[in-house]
């Protein structure tokens, strides 16, 4: 008895008290800047493993950037990750930044239902399918549960039936035998209900776009909510791309 | 006695010409390899065929644990010939999954296989007719039993997979656990792919969670294939970046098994603590999971003397609190008694179905690629295989405890005997020339087991064909046999004391 008690005294207090203003130590890499500096544009772009740079204006598309830094290694007078980790967005064309951009990355309220604030805004349970992910933003996903970032603060929690749940978080890049389960687990959720992409496996394809294993139809005809960029998306960007969607506050 | 003199020999991480292996003809294949196989300090690697100017040559390597070498031996069906082989699992169980695999890929009709089925149902599979839901499972007829399906879509927030029980009320007679959800094409992918940087992505993304072990692997074949040889420092940082990713798995795994038990204050405990060490991984590289770390040729991010103070530093808060948890844990009853003689899998059964890594340790069996198959940072620096007796969930509980103390002591053994010097700086290269016509294998003791890839190059030094072995693949047998005459409510922490990888699986 002794011994748990002293144990819960050294475990003291894990939570991270405020998940909006962490700062993060280099090199973890968030959103990217793209300084005005002259480089040759097709080296720069031609590094990209994932193609995710654009040219004329350079721009980095973060539904695509694995984040793995290569081209801030060959040019870091162009190109700098800074460590703001809140990078996700309901406007697939926002994930996009472009030359010069320094301004942050934010949920844009306009083009959020009427009824997901209203519904989601003090709970919401999300329902979590894998369709090819590669168990990293997996593991994210279930750790933005955990004592550290404690997401159930909030009544953001994962189900485990899609009939309990107001929407779905896919991962991974949708794989062919995976299209028809998800389309299952979808359909099972009563509406309104939310569908939400997480990792750029899921915003893109990724590394797997051009597979000819994946099948990505099911995006044909459902309205993505929220793109949470990353490779895997990191705890704390998972946390804050959910609450910048369903609170009021968006700071 | 076979005559091993005309059979390719080379050690991990090397290559070797491919004419240099011999092609013998299929009797002879099987004679060697029976024989090979029934010795227990040999285990196949890898087995696998392809495309050779229309006809379909195989490959197996043999690994000889004791001598630290690669056997390698082929055989060849031309294209006239019928599509068919005498099948070898009859004799050696553990190839089934190889020539399941084979025969899913090429359509190759392995005679009196136990168990011919899809593997993954994989996107260039020789019958497309055949979809994921038309997979045929093993069933009894009978009145008194039931059957339960569970997936592929899970209720924690996992990957997908289909599990089929059969039933006699609570107890489980038999388990067939059907995958292939996550297939992703990466073998393909790693042909298409224009460069070697894009490919050491995807080998950071073939499972995630062993995104060190994997890319190690893909790295460690490349440079063989180039004949590239690395700075010691660079191998002493990726072994380094391997134990951590072991001690960060391990923890999360205890804090997993913890709550599937209802032990919140262990859950809670080790969940934090598994946090503190891959923060370090993101102090050092900038991903929780290390993924950007390892490269072909170098790194971009070496490892120097003011993260090995972080790192001294870290270790010592993570193993004090550790120790102070591991001693409450283990020794609670509620614990010992949901754990024990659960989920059992015999040293026979084990070496039977070729279990590799943690899930072959388990049952006594010692067989670690950091021992048997040491690269530089192994051989500098030796590891000791530690194994447990029972073969129960608890044995594989009380590995990943003991697993991780080890680790640490390992690494505080580098720590302390290792200079880091900032000078040794290789950068990547992804412009690595390949040698033409060759072959390269490289195994790394991952902390699921040995991660294995295999690749030849053509005549021009192009990449011909990527084989990609991830421990999954042997171990999953093993969760099948532990469920059996299991009640099907301890299903849940059979699976998380395994923790084997779907998409590692599935490729």
């Amino acid at each position: 008895m002794f011994k748990i008690i002293k144990a819960i005294y050294h475990n003291g207090k894990q939570y991270i008290p405020d998940l909006r203003n962490v700062k993060l130590r280099p090199p973890f890499r968030g959103r990217p800047e793209i300084s005005t500096a002259k480089v040759d544009e097709q080296a720069l772009a031609k590094i990209c493993p994932t193609g995710a740079i654009g040219t004329n204006p350079i721009s980095i598309d973060l539904g695509k950037c694995a984040f793995c830094g290569e081209c801030a290694f060959a040019f870091p007078e162009k190109i700098k990750f800074t460590q703001d980790y809140r990078t996700s967005s309901n406007i697939r064309e926002d994930l996009i930044i472009k030359e010069g951009e320094t301004n942050p990355i934010r949920v844009d309220s306009n083009s959020i239902r009427n009824e997901v604030k209203k519904i989601f805004g003090k709970s919401l349970k999300l329902r979590q399918v894998s369709a090819g992910g590669d168990n990293s933003c997996e593991w994210e996903l279930g750790a933005a549960g955990n004592a550290n970032f404690d997401m159930s603060r909030y009544g953001i929690e994962f189900t485990a039936s899609p009939r309990h749940s107001d929407g779905i978080v896919v991962t991974g890049p949708i794989t062919e035998n995976m299209a028809e389960p998800l389309r299952i687990a979808y359909d099972a959720i009563p509406e309104p209900k939310l569908f939400i992409l997480c990792g750029i496996d899921a915003i893109s394809g990724g590394l797997f776009a051009d597979s000819q294993a994946i099948d990505r139809s099911i995006l044909n005809d459902i309205k993505v909510d929220l793109y949470i960029p990353g490779n895997p998306s990191h705890p704390l960007t998972i946390v804050n791309a959910i609450l910048d969607l369903t609170r009021n506050s968006n700071k | 006695m076979i005559d091993l003199n005309k059979i390719a020999k080379i050690k991990n991480n090397e290559s070797i010409s491919l004419k240099d292996i011999a092609i013998i003809d299929y009797e002879e294949f099987s004679h060697i390899v029976i024989e090979l196989l029934k010795q227990p300090e040999n285990h196949c690697l890898s087995y696998f065929a392809y495309k050779s100017n229309d006809n379909l040559q195989f490959i197996m390597a043999v690994g000889d644990d004791k001598n630290h070498n690669i056997l390698l031996l082929s055989h060849l069906l031309k294209s006239d010939e019928k599509p068919e082989l005498e099948s070898l699992t009859k004799e050696i169980f553990a190839l089934h999954i190889f020539e399941r695999e084979i025969h899913e890929n090429f359509g190759i009709n392995f005679i009196e296989h136990p168990w011919l089925k899809p593997v993954r149902f994989a996107n260039n599979r020789a019958n497309k007719e055949m979809q994921i839901n038309d997979y045929p499972f093993y069933s009894i007829k009978s009145e008194e039993l039931h059957e339960v399906g569970v997936g592929p879509i899970h209720a924690g927030v996992i990957e997908p997979g289909h599990f089929r029980f059969i039933c006699n009320g609570e107890n489980v007679l038999h388990l067939e656990i059907q995958l292939g959800w996550q297939h992703r094409g990466i073998e393909k992918l790693f042909l298409d792919k224009e460069n070697n940087l894009q490919r050491n992505l995807l080998a950071e993304n073939i499972a995630g969670d062993t995104a060190i072990g994997h890319t190690t692997a893909f790295a460690q074949t490349i440079e063989a294939l180039a004949g590239k040889q690395l700075g010691k420092q660079r191998h002493i940082e990726r072994a380094l970046a391997l134990e951590l990713e072991r001690i960060a798995i391990h923890t999360g795994d205890i804090s997993a098994l913890c709550t599937d038990i209802a032990y919140h204050f262990g859950s809670n405990v080790f969940g934090i603590l598994r946090t503190a060490i891959i923060n370090f991984m993101q102090f050092w590289s900038g991903n929780r999971f290390g993924k950007s770390l390892i490269r072909v040729g170098g790194t971009h991010l070496p490892f120097t003397e003011e993260l090995k103070v972080e790192l001294l530093d870290v270790l010592s808060k993570y193993e004090k609190q550790f120790e102070e948890m591991v001693y409450i844990t283990f020794r609670l009853p509620s614990v010992q008694n949901r754990f024990d003689f659960i989920g059992i899998v015999s040293p026979e059964q084990a070496r039977t179905i070729g279990t590799v890594g943690l899930s072959a340790r388990m049952s006594q069996i010692e067989r670690d690629i950091r021992v048997s198959h040491p690269n530089f940072a192994y051989q500098e620096f030796p590891y000791e295989t530690i194994t447990a007796e029972r073969g129960d969930v608890f044995a594989r509980f009380l590995l990943k405890k003991k697993e991780i103390r080890k680790s640490i002591s390992w690494i505080r053994n580098v720590m302390e005997n290792y200079n880091f010097d900032a000078s040794q700086n290789e950068k990547p290269d992804y412009q690595l020339k390949l040698k033409p016509s060759s072959f390269a294998i490289s195994l790394v003791e991952a902390w699921r087991g040995e991660v294995c890839h295999c690749a030849i190059t053509d005549e021009a030094g192009k990449l011909k064909h990527y084989k990609i072995k991830d421990p999954s693949m042997h171990n999953w047998k093993a969760l099948e046999l532990s469920l059996r005459n299991v009640e099907i409510s301890d299903f849940p922490i059979n699976n998380k004391s395994y923790n084997l990888s779907y998409c590692g699986h599935d490729l």
